[in-house]
């Protein structure tokens, strides 16, 4: 792993016993820096089943509408306890896009591709309005 | 001093003690241990201090360390609002005693794609648990994850596995809602706690706020039902476990004396009972307060303590007043034998009064106390309620065996008025004085009668109070009346 790429500081938020737990995680073209491109994180709940079909279908999204200017990283919030605090992760699976703003949170198994695209904003809402309205 | 409603524990359920005065009474020893007790109430009537105020005492009293998840609030938010009550609760979380973790969800982020669960919450509530070891966890304002989460039935259904969790986690949990218009809460959190259930009250009435608690339901435990008057200040938050006294308190054969020789003299030669409840009802200027404080003086002068609650003069004014007359309280005031507690009624809400008599009468354990005039309470409350407030007075003052003096002022001298109590307590009441004024030919003279004195033969005549330099008497109305 390659802590410079982490995309979230929890060195302030470090508690004890869950933040010494090693973290895992499974990054996919971590290269691509940001502000080129998206830098999304996924947190799930172990790889349950509705967990990988979360990492799938955001891949596929990620693949087919974002063609490689991306970065996206997969946390088990299990495995982190203290940044599913510092994220502010209440559901499972939960993508967040931080770049490019706005940051927006994306709950669910991400099975509605429609849904994860508006999420994104590589869509439009169906009446246009912006969800901050 | 304080009689609980009945409160002993029953068999069968442990108890978690909250540390909260009055509280503990009432639920006859605290919580139910291990399980989740709701709190609802309406915004502003003290769930969110009552619950700190659970975590706090928990680490520090008892050796529980505690987990507070805030909903509705920030970290530093939390830690300001109780640094006022002197709850360092940047210590205890600095010394790993409580964990704090504030979910603060912007509902206008969230896009949902698909089905989820909250494992993010249950997480990092096991995270915090873990970190503090903790044996108490407080979820606040948790009906905030309704306005959240975008899907109403997902919560539901967590919230069901939540409490579930917790009870296997072994914490005693307390959790907190906004007061609902149809059910207990808006969102129908007692659906899920039904093991213990409070609730909160914030009343307004000619602009004075009291708090009232109420416990609803109390699975396998009994429990006071009544509505017991809150007071939040400087010491955090307390319950007024207010009973009936019922008719079983020990009553004094002692006597003391009023002060006054010869009034002692027309209460059968020795003045009040001990521990008895005395009013002393007038006109205006007739001298109700300088025999309270006669009786004061003389309860200090033999070493006892005094509590003097002013509704309507200052400490410094009642002590220059007093000195006139030829009561000197300084010494008193400076040996800590004379206590004054001078605030206007209309300050704070009735149960607040109570509240505070209660505290104060903890704290300095007197052997009498004054409450000069009960007439202003009037003015924050409905007459029935000022009624049931100094009945709670009275029946607790009685049964901690304080001798009571109480004054009322009347208005107009029609005889069949002044007989009269408007507070409703003469019932009450051991001894009742009357003082009035009236024309003697070239002057006005201040007469006394005693209405009624229980337990003693006792004058019946009418006699003129004297008041001067060199103190109060009692004279025969009809020696000045009729010279010669």
């Amino acid at each position: 792993m390659n802590a410079s790429h982490q995309p979230v500081s929890d060195a302030d938020h470090v508690q004890s016993k869950c933040a010494d737990d090693v973290l895992q995680e499974a990054r996919v073209m971590p290269q691509i820096p940001a502000g080129l491109g998206y830098v999304l994180t996924l947190y799930v709940a172990s790889l349950s089943p509705r967990s990988v079909l979360a990492i799938r279908s955001v891949k596929e999204v990620c693949e087919k509408h974002l063609g490689g200017q991306y970065s996206l990283e997969v946390i088990d919030i299990h495995e982190r306890p203290a940044l599913a605090k510092s994220d502010q992760i209440l559901a499972a699976p939960t993508l967040i896009k931080r770049l490019p703003l706005p940051l927006r949170r994306l709950i669910g198994d991400m099975a509605d591709e429609h849904r994860v695209l508006i999420g994104l904003d590589l869509r439009a809402r169906a009446d246009g309005s912006d969800p901050r309205d | 001093m304080i009689q609980p409603d009945q409160a002993l524990p029953a068999p069968g359920i442990a108890k978690c003690p909250t540390g909260i005065v009055g509280l503990d009474e009432i639920t006859g020893g605290g919580l139910p241990r291990g399980r989740p007790t709701l709190i609802a109430g309406a915004a502003g009537c003290g769930k969110t201090l009552l619950a700190m105020e659970f975590i706090v005492r928990g680490a520090r009293e008892f050796d529980e360390p505690g987990v507070f998840m805030a909903f509705e609030e920030s970290e530093s938010e939390l830690i300001a609002n109780v640094a006022s009550l002197g709850f360092a609760l940047d210590a205890l979380v600095a010394g790993q005693r409580v964990a704090l973790d504030s979910v603060q969800i912007e509902r206008n982020e969230i896009e949902e794609t698909g089905d989820y669960d909250l494992e993010g919450l249950f997480v990092r509530l096991g995270c915090a648990i873990a970190t503090v070891g903790a044996r108490r966890v407080v979820l606040d304002g948790l009906d905030a994850l309704f306005a959240a989460m975008p899907s109403a039935t997902i919560v539901r259904g967590e919230l069901r596995r939540l409490f579930r969790w917790l009870k296997a986690q072994g914490v005693t949990a307390i959790i907190t809602g906004e007061r609902g218009e149809k059910a207990l809460t808006r969102h129908g959190l007692e659906e899920y706690v039904s093991d213990c259930v409070i609730f909160l009250d914030h009343r307004v009435h000619n602009q004075v706020a009291t708090r009232r608690l109420q416990v609803v339901k109390y699975r396998g435990s009994r429990h006071g039902t009544n509505e017991y008057p809150i007071l939040i200040d400087a010491a955090g938050f307390s319950v007024l476990p207010v009973s009936s006294l019922g008719l079983t308190h020990q009553v004094s054969r002692e006597r003391v004396s009023t002060g006054v020789a010869s009034l002692d003299a027309m209460l059968g030669g020795q003045g009040y009972y001990r521990g008895s409840s005395i009013l002393i009802s007038g006109t205006a200027g007739a001298g109700k307060t300088s025999l309270a404080i006669a009786f004061a003086n003389s309860v200090c002068s033999q070493g006892g303590r005094c509590l003097y609650w002013s509704s309507e003069e200052s400490p410094d004014q009642i002590l220059r007043n007093m000195a006139s007359i030829g009561f000197d309280l300084q010494p008193h005031l400076d040996h800590g034998r004379f206590h004054c507690h001078a605030v206007r009624p209309a300050l704070y809400g009735l149960e607040n009064h109570l509240v505070r008599l209660h505290q104060l009468v903890g704290l300095l354990q007197p052997d009498a106390v004054i409450l000069d005039p009960i007439t202003s309470f009037v003015a924050v409350g409905e007459r029935f309620q000022v009624q049931v407030m100094l009945t709670r007075m009275i029946d607790f003052l009685k049964a901690a065996g304080i001798t009571a003096v109480f004054t009322a002022l009347r208005q107009g001298a029609e005889p069949a008025y002044l007989e009269r109590t408007d507070e409703g307590i003469s019932s009450l009441i051991d001894s009742w004085l009357l003082l009035r004024m009236a024309d003697a030919g070239d002057h006005r003279e201040r007469l006394l009668s005693v209405l009624k004195s229980r337990g003693m033969a006792h004058s019946h005549q009418v006699r003129e109070l004297e008041l001067d330099a060199t103190g109060i008497a009692v004279r025969d109305a009809a020696t000045r009346r009729l010279p010669g």
